[in-house]
């Protein structure tokens, strides 16, 4: 239902009531952002010496290199583990054993209830708080989390197959595992994919989380140059717009994916994840 | 498990935090998430703008990035959280937890919005045009039709981003709140030697406080599930 629906066409009165309610919502908004721009003014944070560092190709390079590139790897990284842990406890959970259903529901549930700060400060602790663990304690991390996540996805994804597929590729005289392997999963994979990137922004913007276990990455890039060069605000504006900007090419790649392979088709609803349009933090 | 029974006031105390970071952002996060879902599918264009572009902004931001420009910009504003000095019990709720309350609702409004919208969108068509044929203004179609029946449907997904908050609010560690990570962290800090049973320790409290959301969850909507006839 779209936006329109919920109210009639406006007539000329009402035409005028909402362009009076759009200008005066419109000037309390420039009003607070002037005034926001006018306090950062006064508070010298649009001096150049405080923006400068971000057009000194040095500083540029160490932001995407050690910062933007760091934190992608984290994700990839964090991402490939999760679609393995997904597959591995999403099949267990479909599985006819209920010795391989339980525990794979134990895990899945566990790892999906425990936030992703505790996992990252106890692997830190488990490895040995070093500053070369803390790559693998975030990555770690965001891989059981979000392999939990994806393992939920991939069992929605494969009972949204319709059941005749299944049925017939039992007729043709498949194994359990020749159906889900050559059958249910692919098709689920096309159903999952707009999920699985919108879990990727998930896990890019958990590796921000890194920063309290001295992890690499744009968190940590961002302590340095404010503490370098005492500019907070424009570091942190960088900073945000940056990730912004890689989340919201990944929702537009999310919504191409929905619309390439998903169609029309409701997108994939699953509790406690994500969906391109909808998703859970 | 030692260290933790040794000091268990302590641990009830870190997750006394942690519950009362999550019930009051759960409220605030409520309450401006569906003012929000309002502007967002209302007929001025202006406040539709201006839902859309916060939402897409706080959503695509980390949380820890929102936490931290309420602990170290937002001063630069005016917006200070240094008159909060409450004290209930053993609890002391200072200008730090007043940030991480903020922060916290401020980031979750926005996701409470997209579940609202999602719980708006599957309002059928018919009920809004009916509403709209008895001659209800906006304010009445959403008041006395689609927001009753679209609350309905957004039970789910708004538990979902309560339990995504309850566990969010970890985050608050890292700016200095002493909930429950920040209680594990500094118990690791003292007893290195038994850091899985500390971990456990804190799992086990997690897993329950997220189970009891889940629960009251599942009642709400047993209880007002739309049944077709």
């Amino acid at each position: 239902m779209s936006g329109s629906v919920l109210f009639d066409a406006p007539g000329p009165r009402t035409r005028v009531r909402h362009v009076l309610y759009s200008v005066a919502a419109g000037v309390v908004v420039l009003v607070a952002l002037g005034a926001a721009a006018w306090r950062l003014y006064d508070a010298d944070q649009f001096a150049g010496e405080k923006w400068e560092v971000f057009v000194t190709p040095d500083y540029v390079r160490i932001i995407l290199l050690d910062g933007v590139v760091k934190t992608l790897q984290m994700a990839a990284a964090s991402i490939a583990g999760a679609v393995v842990f997904g597959a591995l406890f999403g099949i267990g959970k479909l599985s006819d054993h209920a010795w391989v259903r339980w525990p794979s529901w134990a895990v899945v549930e566990l790892f999906r209830a425990i936030p992703v700060l505790l996992m990252m400060v106890f692997t830190w602790y488990a490895l040995g708080p070093t500053g070369d663990n803390s790559f693998r304690a975030v990555v770690v991390a965001l891989t059981v989390y979000n392999g939990a996540v994806l393992a939920e996805v991939l069992r929605a994804g494969v009972l949204a197959v319709p059941k005749g597929q299944s049925e017939a590729a039992y007729a043709l005289g498949m194994r359990k595992s020749q159906v889900m392997v050559q059958v249910l999963v692919p098709q689920a994979v096309k159903i999952m994919l707009p999920a699985i990137i919108s879990q990727c922004i998930v896990a890019l913007k958990d590796t921000a989380l890194g920063l309290y276990v001295l992890a690499p990455g744009l968190t940590f890039i961002y302590r340095q140059l404010y503490l370098e060069f005492n500019n907070r605000v424009p570091t942190m504006i960088v900073v945000a717009g940056l990730y912004i900007v890689i989340n919201l090419l990944l929702t537009a790649l999310a919504n191409w994916a929905q619309r390439r392979y998903v169609g029309e088709r409701r997108q994939l609803v699953v509790p406690m994840t994500g969906s391109a349009d909808q998703r859970t933090v | 498990m030692q260290a933790v029974l040794d000091d268990f006031p302590a641990y009830l105390e870190a997750f006394g935090y942690t519950v009362f970071l999550f019930l009051v952002s759960g409220v605030i996060s409520l309450l401006i998430g569906t003012v929000l879902a309002a502007m967002r599918v209302g007929p001025v264009a202006v406040l539709r703008l201006v839902a859309t572009v916060y939402v897409s902004l706080l959503r695509n931001t980390p949380l820890i990035i929102v936490f931290a420009f309420f602990a170290f910009t937002a001063p630069i504003f005016g917006i200070r959280f240094g008159w909060l000095d409450v004290s209930i019990g053993p609890f002391d709720f200072t200008a730090f937890f007043g940030a991480a309350v903020v922060s916290l609702s401020l980031y979750t409004s926005a996701f409470v919005c997209e579940a609202l919208r999602s719980g708006v969108n599957a309002v059928p068509l018919g009920q809004a045009e009916a509403a709209r044929a008895l001659g209800l203004p906006f304010g009445g179609v959403m008041t006395q039709v689609v927001l009753p029946q679209a609350a309905r449907a957004s039970i789910p997904p708004l538990a979902s981003v309560q339990i995504a908050l309850l566990k969010n609010t970890s985050v608050a560690a890292v700016f200095g709140v002493g909930e429950a990570v920040s209680q594990m962290r500094s118990f690791n800090n003292d007893n290195a030697d038994q850091r899985y049973t500390i971990a456990l320790a804190f799992v086990i409290g997690y897993v329950v406080l997220v189970e009891v959301v889940s629960f009251f969850s599942a009642r709400l909507e047993k209880r007002y599930r739309v049944t077709t006839a």
